[in-house]
């Protein structure tokens, strides 16, 4: 509990390496975690091979979920489609250095990553519901 | 530091709440401040409670044996000691509920589905819980039914104004808090309730936040219906009640179909109970019931009046003290006009990290919309963080509260 705003964490929400908006891009999705009115959205910008070339992240939210977006657009990077589909819960994790989230502050970390994940998709509003539960 | 002198033995007080002794981590001890979400409870609460399951456990209403009559003597001399506790004129006007949620519904369901026809209009508030909301909303798409607002001002306040222009309308019926889960505002019940009387409304009252900080007398405030949850003023959980005058509980059909709100049932038809029965189906909660009555006592030993200036002193010191962390910006009104509670915000850090950071120093606040989302974006807000107080609570944790507040800033800087 204690290093939950270590250095990489606070440092990543104060001064994120790839927050922002890519006009154009091949992917973009936006939702919100409901509980708290956090709110993320996801631009990826891809090649014709389906690797990513370009990921930024825009919104607002807690450290946590600041934190987890910007490592995970970084993490991203150079990266297939089909292997952003195969990310979960522990990649999140092991992004951010926890070992274990409460049940309250894991919705904030999973938040960019379940954006992320209906935007590959190409998800309805239903669908990403879905995948929310399955991370 | 604080150096205020109690108007409550406020560490006696302490004594009677076993939870107050919890170390969060070793070394931390509990600072709660949380009881606007939900009220810790007293021995008496939780042994009233343990001795009906131990010794008197029966259902009511029912069974002619010796645990049947105590259990329903018990229930019902709850009912009573409620309805005195808000001056009500007979415990016939207190229907027990689940809570004040259940409450609001049962005169949305009862009475609006009853009593009001297309284009009728209720007037609402903007700094409404999302439980004197979203009934109202069901009603008014169901039944063709017009809502209004009154605006709240920029410094927390109910703008007045709007709502007598409102009330030319005609409204049907006026719902409204009585003090505000956010911002702490407490509203001028009486002056509201005698404007909408006289443009022949009636008066709902969101009794959550009031009744358990404030002395309630629905007769002197003249309200029609006032809705409250036993959790939040130091009862159990699973209890609420409304109050609701006579004349229109006897005017109301049922709300839910069952058992005990019957007089007589034929296979295609039945004859409804008597109030307040006939709004109660089913087995209700028995031993909550015994609880909220041990609760309505320990508030009425202490005094509802010592407990409302004790948290007047606490809110006044805390606008005080709070108003020395950099970066802070704190909602609602003055200390004269608002209850325990106070809203604030810190300047770059997100509300659930200095609600988790305050948790490491042992000291629970609320963060998020507290169910008022259209409070918060009328305050240009996604979320708060929320401090409130109630009799348990010290100027010494206030103090703490300040020093936690103090340590989030550093981090972020």
């Amino acid at each position: 509990m204690d290093d939950l705003y270590r250095e990489l964490i606070i440092e990543r929400y104060k001064m994120p390496h790839h927050r922002g908006v890519l006009e154009p891009h091949d992917i973009s999705y936006e939702d919100e975690n409901p509980l708290c009115g956090d709110h993320i959205r996801v631009d990826l910008r891809v090649a014709e091979d389906g690797t990513i070339t370009e990921a930024a992240f825009s919104g607002h939210g807690c450290a946590i979920s600041q934190a987890a977006a910007d490592l995970l657009m970084e993490s991203i990077l150079g990266k297939h489609l089909d292997e952003v589909k195969a990310l979960g819960r522990q990649d999140i994790l092991e992004l951010l250095g926890f070992e274990e989230l409460g049940p309250v502050r894991i919705k904030c970390a999973l938040l960019p990553l379940k954006v992320l994940k209906a935007g590959v998709y190409g998800l309805g509003h239903h669908e990403f519901e879905t995948l929310g539960e399955e991370l | 530091m604080a150096t205020e002198t109690y108007i409550l033995d406020v560490a006696r007080i302490r004594a009677d709440f076993p939870i107050l002794q919890r170390e969060i981590r070793p070394g931390v001890r509990l600072i709660y401040l949380d009881s606007t979400a939900t009220a810790q409870k007293p021995l008496a609460v939780i042994e009233a409670m343990d001795r009906y399951y131990r010794w008197s456990n029966a259902n009511i209403h029912r069974g002619v044996h010796t645990l049947g009559e105590e259990a329903t003597a018990l229930y019902e001399a709850a009912r009573q000691r409620v309805a005195r506790f808000i001056r009500a004129r007979k415990a016939r006007e207190i229907v027990f509920t689940r809570n004040t949620t259940e409450a609001i519904n049962l005169v949305a369901y009862a009475w609006g589905r009853s009593q009001l026809r297309t284009g009728d209009l209720i007037v609402l508030t903007e700094m409404e819980h999302h439980s004197n909301l979203v009934p109202w909303q069901i009603l008014a798409a169901e039944k063709n039914i017009r809502l209004e607002f009154v605006p709240v001002t920029e410094a927390g306040y109910l703008d007045l104004e709007t709502y007598e222009h409102l009330l030319d309308q005609s409204p049907r019926l006026v719902a409204f808090t009585h003090m505000s889960n956010v911002l702490g505002t407490i509203n001028p019940v009486r002056e509201m309730a005698e404007k909408a009387h006289r443009a022949g409304a009636l008066v709902l009252v969101d009794g959550a936040q009031s009744v358990p900080h404030l002395r309630v007398d629905v007769q002197a405030l003249g309200v029609d219906f006032l809705a409250f949850s036993a959790h939040k003023m130091l009862g159990p959980t699973g209890i609420g009640a409304l109050y609701a005058r006579e004349d229109l509980l006897e005017q109301m059909p049922p709300f839910l179909g069952g058992g005990d709100m019957i007089k007589k049932v034929m296979l295609r038809t039945f004859t409804p109970n008597d109030i307040p029965y006939k709004f109660e189906a089913g087995t209700p909660a028995i031993a909550e019931a015994v609880g909220l009555e041990a609760a309505v006592a320990y508030l009425e030993e202490v005094g509802m009046e010592a407990i409302e200036a004790h948290e007047r002193g606490l809110i006044a010191y805390a606008l005080e003290r709070l108003a020395t962390v950099p970066g802070l910006k704190i909602y609602g009104p003055v200390a004269d006009h608002r209850g325990g509670v106070v809203s604030f915000s810190m300047e770059g850090v997100h509300p659930h990290d200095v609600a988790q950071l305050l948790d490491r120093e042992g000291i629970a606040v609320r963060a998020g919309h507290h169910c008022a989302m259209p409070l918060h974006e009328k305050l240009g807000l996604t979320a708060t963080t929320r401090a409130s107080f109630y009799l348990y609570n010290t100027y010494e944790e206030v103090d703490r509260l300040v020093e936690a507040l103090h340590k989030v800033r550093a981090i972020f800087e």
